[in-house]
């Protein structure tokens, strides 16, 4: 059997910014500062086409190629992108009061209330949405009263939800003292399920393949759905699939902070070649605990809060199909426990070691995705431009391995690499949101292969002081016929 | 310039990361205190 | 430089002091070097973490100033850090290190 395929990919983004004061960073500045934090982020919030016109938004959902962002001045949110359609080759940017709906929708233990002046107008969105236009959108229906919402909130812990401005609903604990089922963690957990759906539900449109043919769910978001004997427990693959109809799936939750979307596509491969599995989806959800966690660099720079969207991420692994580029299974770069801390063990393992498997120059990769962290976003907080030195340090293996000389740098990072356009949403912006544009470009003949690299900080779970990596090449489909 | 010194450590998981930093620092004599690996994403 | 690790620091220097206390850096951006220095030496400039207006003067290297790499095992370094210098602009580092510590000699 031949190695297995990337059939399609997803990509999508959902403009939050009510939610933006439940991110973790904005949530304790706001409880912690002596002067009002609030009033200074909401004046500071996007609009809804602001969002869309972003430029690194219009390269996420697949509208604009990366290299189209080195042609456009920055500060690219002064530069918006004219016409700029919320939907795109590889998903959409979805509007708040939508995504909203689609909560309501994801919640199957009634976490959410919706205020009845509000339901319409939630609905109706939603309604007009071409994926859920014949939808029963029956739970929206069952909206409640402003003053038990106020009750729910003044005295049982419910938190509110925002939507232009006013309250529109709330959200739930499920338990008085289980931290892991409290109002906060829940509305986490089902952003990251609502949004998860949305990325595959458009991986199922896109692809020709019906959701009951999918027979495993891997995701990889960044959440930790369970309950106090079991924080981080999993099953988020199943709710997402249960959701968008996925019957004949099983499926379960791959954990490795930000390196988690490549371990799932690594699984997802070696389960397809191996035939335990035939149709295996990856798809990751957003967090809501990234939102605005750069806030205050932004505030300082009197810039809008960038990181106003949830990301999410759907890809469809199957065995070959003569055409979609192949994940090559002697390509998989690893970060070993014994490779220490060295950084350049540590790019050696992830880059070097497979190249040299497979026989590849550095150069001979057309281009390396790596971390691809929006720098509008970190520079401005003194956090820097991560893609740019990840590039950085694989052209120094190329000037280490000869390839190149150290004056090339700079033209290499510009050739093979690209400015990263992700919102930072840990597991978002782990190399994958090339996926999209690297199939294209390789399905049109203007590539013949893409490296994909992501890094992991395990050290912020203390448990260990390693950070960790995982990389695999994707290239041109040889177009044999396949011999089973 | 080390030697004998207590070293506070915060490497970078994109550039020098702290264990690196550490190793580096035990070698020229110091000892090291506290090491931290920041994450800026 | 986030007020957990500003907490950590500022609790470490009220149980040992700061004498023959160093803080070494590792960010390759120099500028995500220069803000770490800066709050370790002068204070969080943000003035909203543990170490706002906190001067502690702690004498702060980066571990790609080529006058740190003189005295740290050759081959220690080119294992662990040495690499960095392909990608890291080191002499702009240097430059901004040397400075931040005259700064703290002068004030």
């Amino acid at each position: 059997m031949y190695d297995p395929v990337i059939k399609a990919c997803s990509h999508v983004l959902i403009h939050t910014p009510s939610f933006v004061r439940y991110g973790s960073k904005p949530s304790r500045e706001i409880d912690d500062s002596t002067t009002p934090v609030l009033p200074a982020i909401e004046t500071h919030l996007r609009s809804f086409e602001e969002a869309v016109e972003y430029p690194p938004n219009q390269v996420f959902i697949g509208n604009l190629h990366p290299d189209r962002l080195n042609g456009i001045e920055q500060p690219w949110y002064r530069h918006p992108v004219e016409d700029a359609s919320r939907y795109g080759a590889y998903g959409e940017i979805m509007p708040e009061e939508e995504f909203l709906g689609l909560m309501k929708l994801a919640d199957d233990f009634d976490l959410m209330w919706i205020e009845k002046e509000s339901a319409p107008m939630i609905k109706k969105s939603l309604q007009a949405h071409p994926f859920w236009n014949n939808s029963d959108l029956g739970k929206i229906d069952a909206a409640v009263e402003m003053a038990r919402i106020h009750d729910k909130i003044e005295n049982q812990g419910s938190l509110p939800l925002y939507c232009h401005g006013r309250i529109v609903g709330c959200m739930h604990r499920h338990h008085e003292k289980d931290d892991a089922l409290k109002a906060q963690v829940l509305m986490e957990n089902l952003m990251a399920k609502a949004s998860g759906a949305l990325a595959l539900t458009h991986l199922l449109k896109k692809s020709d393949i019906r959701a009951d043919e999918i027979d495993l769910l891997l995701n990889c978001s960044e959440e930790a759905v369970g309950d106090r004997y079991n924080r981080g427990g999993g099953g988020l693959a199943k709710a997402i699939g249960e959701m968008c109809g996925c019957v004949s799936a099983t499926g379960c939750d791959i954990k490795a902070f930000c390196v988690g979307p490549i371990y799932a596509l690594v699984h997802a491969a070696g389960l397809v070649k191996s035939g335990l599995f035939n149709k295996v989806v990856v798809v990751g959800g957003g967090s809501m605990a990234k939102l605005g966690m750069k806030f205050k660099g932004h505030l300082a720079k009197g810039m809008p809060i960038l990181e106003d969207v949830l990301g999410g991420l759907a890809f469809l692994v199957t065995g070959d199909d003569g055409e979609s580029p192949s994940i090559r299974m002697d390509s998989i770069g690893k970060h070993d426990i014994g490779s220490g801390s060295s950084q350049q063990n540590i790019m050696e393992s992830l880059v070097l070691k497979p190249l040299d498997r497979m026989g590849k120059k550095i150069t001979d990769v057309d281009r390396y995705a790596v971390e691809l962290q929006n720098p509008e976003v970190t520079v401005p907080a003194g956090s820097g431009n991560v893609p740019l030195t990840n590039y950085r340090m694989i052209g120094a293996l190329a000037v280490l391995r000869r390839e190149m000389n150290r004056e090339g740098i700079d033209r290499f990072v510009l050739e093979h690499g690209m400015p990263g356009f992700s919102p930072t949403q840990g597991h978002i912006p782990a190399a994958v949101p090339f996926l999209g544009h690297a199939i294209d470009a390789i399905k049109r003949g203007e590539m013949n292969n893409a490296m994909f690299v992501a890094r992991g900080s395990l050290f912020l779970g203390r448990m260990t002081q390693l950070s960790d990596g995982l990389s695999f090449l994707i290239e041109k489909n040889p177009g044999r016929k396949a011999p089973n | 310039m080390f030697k004998g010194k207590k070293i506070i450590v915060f490497g970078d998981r994109d550039g020098v990361p702290g264990p690196a930093i550490a190793a580096c620092m035990k070698a020229a004599g110091a000892e090291v205190v506290l090491t931290v690996t920041e994450c800026f994403v | 430089m986030d007020t957990e690790k500003q907490a950590i620091i500022k609790q470490l220097v009220d149980d040992m002091g700061t004498e023959g206390l160093v803080v070494v850096i590792g960010a390759a951006d120099p500028e995500v070097a220069q803000v770490t220095a800066e709050t370790v030496t002068f204070g969080d400039p943000s003035f909203a973490g543990p170490l706002a207006g906190v001067s502690l003067r702690l004498p702060v290297y980066h571990i790609l100033e080529p006058e740190v790499k003189k005295v740290i095992p050759q081959d220690v370094y080119k294992e662990q850090a040495g690499f960095l210098e392909l990608v890291a602009n080191t002499e702009e580092i240097g430059k901004i290190f040397r400075e931040i510590r005259g700064k703290a000699r002068e004030t």
